[in-house]
């Protein structure tokens, strides 16, 4: 194969990561909601809790990001 | 995309950095004043504009510049106090440089024409690399090599002990990593996104009259993209400060 195919394939692929790593934030901030709809009093206190997992969720995400951008962009 | 359309639609040029002024150099770096240094500038101008008037007057019922000053302190120092304990804020004062620099940068670049500071990988990776430094130095002057329990959780099996002391130490070194390209990315993703749906209004409005009336479409989800950048300019400066707090609480109570 053509290594610069290899190369844009290869960055596409690194993508599905990011998309994966979307439903992980989406799983934490519904699971947050359904919680905090059940009992609103205790939510403002676990607000920054919730922030905390979206962003170390997301850092996965970022990891196949960065994977693409070195695939895309590294000589 | 033909070849010819390429110029009209390039939404990495607004990342380009330009020299401002002569070049300038300290032991062969280039330290030249840039786009970049200009809003660097520009940004601790306004904080210190908004910090200076918003903290002169000290009213007993704030005014405008003032309550937004004393709410940037609260809001800063809430999220200290929640994540790094009252002994966290010691570190208010890194903390607060670090939320109102991030957050400054980012809003001033959604600002049209402007240059985003935080869209440079340097510029988060410094921010991120002196957040993992102010914890190494301090965990190490603070509790000596009782920091290092940090990477030995307490309440684990013997056969497990050298897996999650690996994984631990893995998660620690990719801290950096993660903390400055979550920001950038987020900014650099954005910003593309803004410039790729601008090319969309410019390539409809070629095409002619029917083109024109269609550039509406794209027209409405720059509004609402604009809306949805100001709430992850936001939301990227908090998760910035909040995980750097957690990082710091590492430091300040390790073995947890």
């Amino acid at each position: 194969m053509d290594p610069v195919a290899a190369k844009y394939i290869g960055a596409g692929l690194a993508a599905i990561g990011m998309g994966v790593a979307a439903v992980g934030v989406g799983a934490i901030f519904g699971n947050f909601l359904s919680g905090a709809l059940r009992n609103p009093s205790a939510a403002d206190g676990q607000f920054g809790r919730a922030f905390i997992g979206a962003a170390l969720a997301e850092g996965l995400g970022i990891f196949a990001f960065l994977v693409a951008i070195i695939l895309l962009f590294v000589k | 995309m033909s070849a010819e359309a390429a110029p009209a639609i390039d939404p990495i040029h607004q990342f380009n950095i330009v020299r401002l002024g002569e070049p300038f150099h300290i032991g062969g770096v280039d330290a030249s004043f840039t786009n970049a240094s200009l809003f660097m500038v520009i940004v601790l101008g306004l904080i210190s504009v908004l910090m200076i008037i918003g903290t002169s007057s000290k009213a007993v019922v704030p005014g405008r510049i003032q309550s937004l000053a004393e709410m940037s302190y609260e809001f800063v120092a809430n999220t200290v106090r929640s994540a790094a304990g009252d002994a966290g804020m010691r570190f208010f004062p890194l903390v607060f440089s670090l939320f109102m620099f991030v957050f400054f940068s980012n809003m001033l670049g959604l600002v049209p024409y402007t240059f985003t500071v935080t869209s440079q990988i340097i510029v988060t990776f410094a921010l991120a690399a002196l957040v993992i430094l102010t914890v190494l130095v301090y965990g190490f002057i603070k509790h000596g090599t009782h920091f290092l329990h940090l990477f030995v959780p307490s309440g684990v099996p013997a056969a497990l002990m050298p897996f999650i002391v690996l994984i631990e130490v893995i998660s620690f070194v990719s801290r950096p990593i993660s903390l400055s390209v979550r920001l950038f990315a987020n900014m650099l993703a954005g910003h593309i996104t803004l410039k790729v749906f601008g090319g969309f209004i410019t390539m409809m409005i070629g095409a002619g009259a029917i083109g024109i009336v269609a550039a509406a479409l794209p027209m409405a989800a720059i509004v609402a993209l604009t809306a949805f950048e100001l709430l992850v300019a936001f939301l990227q400066a908090y998760v910035f400060t909040i995980l750097t707090c957690v990082y710091l609480n590492d430091a300040i109570h390790p073995g947890h």
